[in-house]
């Protein structure tokens, strides 16, 4: 079976790439164009690690067809630092431990990344609905809510509960 | 599993493909087919999916909204005029699931799956679909679904639906939606209840009760003998308790990893007391 030509802007860059029929973008995005940042985690479209943002809706990478993203602004948690210096979201979850595995991480960080471009001032409601797909096993979602509340009032350290 | 794929440039295009090759599957927000797609479902090799403008639209006229197949959770909950079905479509999934998954997806959605269109079930929706575009009632969707699956498969030709037409309750307390999870904030359904009760606000009798359960069965199923307990009463205890007494009237729910059947059936009435003496949308 002959393989779909796609084009798409990663984190701001122009990649074009070949598909195979079916494919899910997360698979083209950690196998073909080397983004690792999504994660593999359910294939169902319940836990949330795979969480992209596609012409800056958040979506699930395993269950969207690589070849609807064609001429689509993809972005991933790898876009979210510049250079060196770290996205406040980032910063906010390492000062609040938002972090213990990390492989549900990029997932919150795009969720919450989205809302707080909507929304820079969420609710601790919000944030919670914000990232009611994305599943931590780690840390019990507190230090994770904490985290966004505190990036969203442009600090990153101190409770962010409200 | 080699797949192949094609882009309909309409929906007839889209159900002209499907019609000649019974190993294909429309594609609507990907949320159910990707799954199985990821699970490597042998039952099909073929996704169809089009880009047909005519499925997007969402708009109230006279007091009906016309919703679009394609329209996604997120449009709905974006748009004052579906306020009826908000508090259905706010429970599907989390911001990502509801960015992508569709109304017109969520009618295919297999129990315990499909919240929405428990609510539409319990707001007399019809649907259009390519092969026929005078309305016709949700339940003859359903009853289809149930006849024509095995396992979960289906083994005839879906309908290629275009759009969902439902009356917008008339005050806002007569509709109510209540979504039975044990995961909070969000879950998957150990079941889903939809009750529009018109003259409810008002206090007055009660007509054209509808009472619509979600997993609670292979797809929505209307609770017609608590329907008919309630039609002519007001709301009250009596009422309540005479439609909660044969809630189960109809229902056959299934065992699976979220509930037993046993607990369903022994829940279920409790639930739509709940939802019964409920103020209105939850």
């Amino acid at each position: 079976m002959s393989k779909v030509a796609v084009r798409l802007v990663l984190n701001g860059d122009d990649r074009a790439v070949f598909v195979d029929p079916g494919q899910n973008l997360l698979d083209v995005l950690r196998r073909e164009l080397g983004d690792l940042t999504p994660k593999y985690g359910c294939g169902q479209g319940t836990c949330g690690a795979c969480t992209v943002t596609v012409d800056g809706e958040v979506r699930l990478a395993c269950l969207t067809l690589a070849e609807a993203v064609d001429g689509c602004r993809v972005d991933t948690a790898a876009g979210l630092a510049d250079g060196a210096e770290l996205h406040v979201l980032q910063e906010a979850f390492m000062e609040h431990f938002a972090a213990q595995c990390g492989y549900c991480t990029t997932g919150m960080l795009m969720s919450a990344a989205t809302l707080l471009r909507d929304k820079p001032s969420p609710s601790r409601d919000e944030v919670v609905e914000a990232i009611s797909g994305n599943i931590c096993r780690c840390t019990g979602y507190e230090p994770i809510i904490d985290a966004i509340l505190a990036a969203a009032r442009g600090s990153t350290t101190g409770s962010g509960r409200r | 599993m080699t797949l192949r794929t094609e882009c309909a440039v309409n929906a007839v295009e889209a159900a002209r493909v499907l019609g000649g090759d019974s190993r294909s599957r429309l594609s609507a927000g990907g949320t159910l087919l990707m799954r199985a797609v990821n699970e490597g479902d042998p039952s099909f090799d073929l996704i169809v999916r089009h880009a047909d403008p005519q499925v997007l639209s969402l708009r109230l006229q006279a007091d009906r909204l016309h919703i679009g197949a394609a329209v996604t959770m997120s449009a709905l909950l974006a748009s004052p005029d579906a306020a009826c079905l908000h508090a259905a479509a706010r429970q599907v999934g989390g911001p990502a699931i509801r960015n992508m998954a569709t109304v017109g997806g969520n009618l295919f959605a297999p129990s315990p799956y499909g919240d929405l269109a428990t609510a539409l079930l319990a707001l007399d929706a019809t649907y259009t679909s390519v092969d026929d575009t005078n309305p016709r009632p949700l339940e003859s969707l359903f009853a289809l679904r149930a006849t024509h699956t095995v396992a979960g498969s289906p083994i005839a030709r879906p309908p290629v639906v275009l759009e969902l037409q439902c009356r917008r309750p008339a005050a806002e307390a007569d509709f109510r939606f209540l979504k039975v999870s044990r995961v909070k904030p969000k879950g998957i359904s150990v079941m889903a209840i939809a009750v529009h009760l018109p003259g409810s606000a008002t206090g007055a009798r009660l007509q054209q009760v509808r009472i619509a359960f979600g997993a609670m069965g292979a797809t929505p199923l209307r609770a017609v003998s608590a329907e008919r307990a309630l039609e002519g009463q007001t709301l009250g205890e009596p009422s309540i308790a005479a439609a909660t007494a044969v809630a189960l009237d109809g229902l056959h729910p299934d065992t699976d990893a979220i509930a037993s059947r046993w607990y369903r059936q022994t829940v279920a009435p409790v639930h739509l007391g709940r939802a019964l003496r409920a103020g209105g949308r939850r």
